[in-house]
């Protein structure tokens, strides 16, 4: 079972919600919160729906939107995965 | 009569996106060059349609235009529609940031909604299920959604809606940012843009059973003229910035084009009924709320069906009014095709370049004017003409009529 890395996030993140390239990338602000990276619920919602198709791993909404950061988004997949 | 409710709304900015020119100077040099956008559609294969012109804008790159976050969530008349948002608020001289977010509002007109991006997540439906749908088709389908746009983007966040009416919808949404300005409302972005040239959208110009089905593109579409055979489906539009006299003097640094001096807009009777179309009535009605006689008036800029019966009618209306050759009448949307929500405010836009540059566009591919029409129509090549007050009128499918008077204003 393959495991997210901040990269794929990266990937999917850019694909799902475009690029900017005023605002740093995901990679280098893992830390940072999506409201100040420039992703809302919606690009949140596109980039679950994403995950789940290439992670096989299902992602409620609720869980999502708790996820603040890059790095908890991460964690949350992971996690999931390695439980699976 | 003065006060917030009379007071004069001028256009203080322009932002066209026209099969024949990006930008409001490409635009006009075009009409006048006598500049065609109508050419073989090439979005996606459409010879085995029954036609395969349309006015198709190139040489849109959308990431030259589009921030890069907005280009997922976008159908292509949106991209359009924030492009010549761009381009009005940036001729108006308008720095949003530093205007009061609630005194700037938005009023767009759209027809058809984002069919292409609708048309693409359809597929997916289709083809891969409910999850593959992309969230953002929850509003870029939609017809509000240039005015959502528009107003994120420049935080314009005062009273601000969308209206749907076929082609006469553009200037109904003029008319309407005008009403929001005299109601307090500082500066408005107005206007219309659609584009529906996927094979779903193509289908439904098809269906209204106008679109005409000559392959050569300079004779295809020819409003008024004795072998008009339908017209040609275009995309694009204008959007411009609308201001109260009082607040666009205060700013100080705009350009005045004109007035919206007048609007109405009219119903006509259901199929069968004696009572006449309601263009005739929509065009009175604008010109008394100008406060203009037909006599003031210096050209028309015609709806243009380019059908022998729409035309015939329309001409009817202007002669029933203006006498028979009793005004100059011309319709450069025959380089641009018909753009639904777009042609009302792009005609807007030439009424004001013709007071500009006291010039009249010529009615592109027209000859033959059959002379029970009794216009006198601008054909061939541009006329030198003063112009101070033009009329402008839209017809949409199922029964919409609507006019705008516009008018110099001299210092």
């Amino acid at each position: 079972m393959p495991i997210m890395t901040i990269d794929d996030l990266q990937r999917i993140l850019v694909s799902c919600a475009g690029e900017d390239d005023a605002t740093a990338t995901v990679t280098d602000s893992a830390g940072r919160r999506f409201d100040d990276l420039g992703y809302d619920s919606l690009a949140l919602m596109e980039t679950a729906a994403r995950i789940e198709q290439e992670f096989g791993v299902k992602l409620p909404d609720d869980e999502v939107n708790d996820a603040r950061t890059p790095q908890e988004l991460l964690d949350l997949v992971n996690g999931r995965l390695a439980t699976a | 009569m003065t006060g917030p409710h009379h007071e004069p709304v001028y256009v203080t900015g322009i932002g066209v996106i026209a099969p024949n020119g990006l930008g409001a100077q490409q635009y006009w040099d075009a009409t006048l060059e006598g500049r065609s956008g109508i050419a073989p559609l090439t979005r996606f294969d459409a010879s085995a349609y029954p036609a395969a012109l349309a006015g198709q804008i190139s040489g849109f790159e959308p990431k030259d235009h589009i921030p890069g976050r907005l280009l997922p969530q976008t159908d292509v008349s949106t991209r359009f529609a924030l492009a010549a948002a761009d381009w009005a608020l940036t001729d108006a001289k308008v720095d949003a940031g530093s205007l009061v977010d609630y005194e700037m509002g938005v009023v767009t007109s759209n027809a058809s909604g984002g069919f292409d991006f609708t048309h693409r997540e359809f597929n997916k439906l289709w083809a891969q299920g409910p999850q593959l749908v992309s969230v953002y088709e929850s509003f870029a389908w939609f017809y509000a959604v240039n005015t959502g746009q528009i107003s994120i983007r420049h935080g314009m966040r005062g009273p601000s809606s969308a209206l749907v009416a076929d082609q006469a919808g553009g200037l109904d949404a003029i008319g309407h940012a005008r009403r929001t300005a005299r109601r307090g409302t500082r500066l408005v972005v107005a206007g219309g843009v659609d584009s529906a040239f996927d094979p779903w959208g193509w289908v439904s110009h098809l269906s209204s059973g106008g679109v005409s089905q000559v392959t050569d593109p300079a004779r295809a579409y020819t409003p008024f003229d004795s072998a008009a055979a339908g017209w040609i489906p275009g995309e694009g539009g204008a959007i411009l910035v609308l201001e109260r006299a009082e607040a666009a003097r205060a700013r100080g640094e705009s350009q005045i084009y004109g007035e919206i001096a007048g609007y109405a807009s009219t119903f006509d009777p259901p199929p069968g009924s004696p009572r006449p179309p309601g263009l005739r009535r929509a065009a009175e009605l604008a010109l008394a709320d100008a406060g203009v006689t037909p006599a003031e008036v210096d050209v028309v800029f015609a709806d243009a069906a380019g059908l022998a019966g729409l035309d015939r009618a329309e001409a009817a209306a202007i002669t029933g009014i203006f006498g028979p050759h009793g005004v100059p009448v011309t319709a450069p949307k025959a380089l641009t095709g018909r753009l639904l929500s777009g042609g009302g405010p792009l005609d807007v836009v030439s009424a004001l370049l013709s007071i500009r540059d006291g010039v009249l566009p010529a009615t592109a591919g027209t000859e033959d004017v059959p002379g029970d029409y009794g216009l006198d129509l601008v054909l061939h090549e541009p006329r030198a003409a003063r112009v101070a007050t033009a009329l402008i009128l839209a017809r949409g499918r199922w029964g919409f009529n609507s006019a705008v008077v516009v008018r110099a204003v001299r210092d």
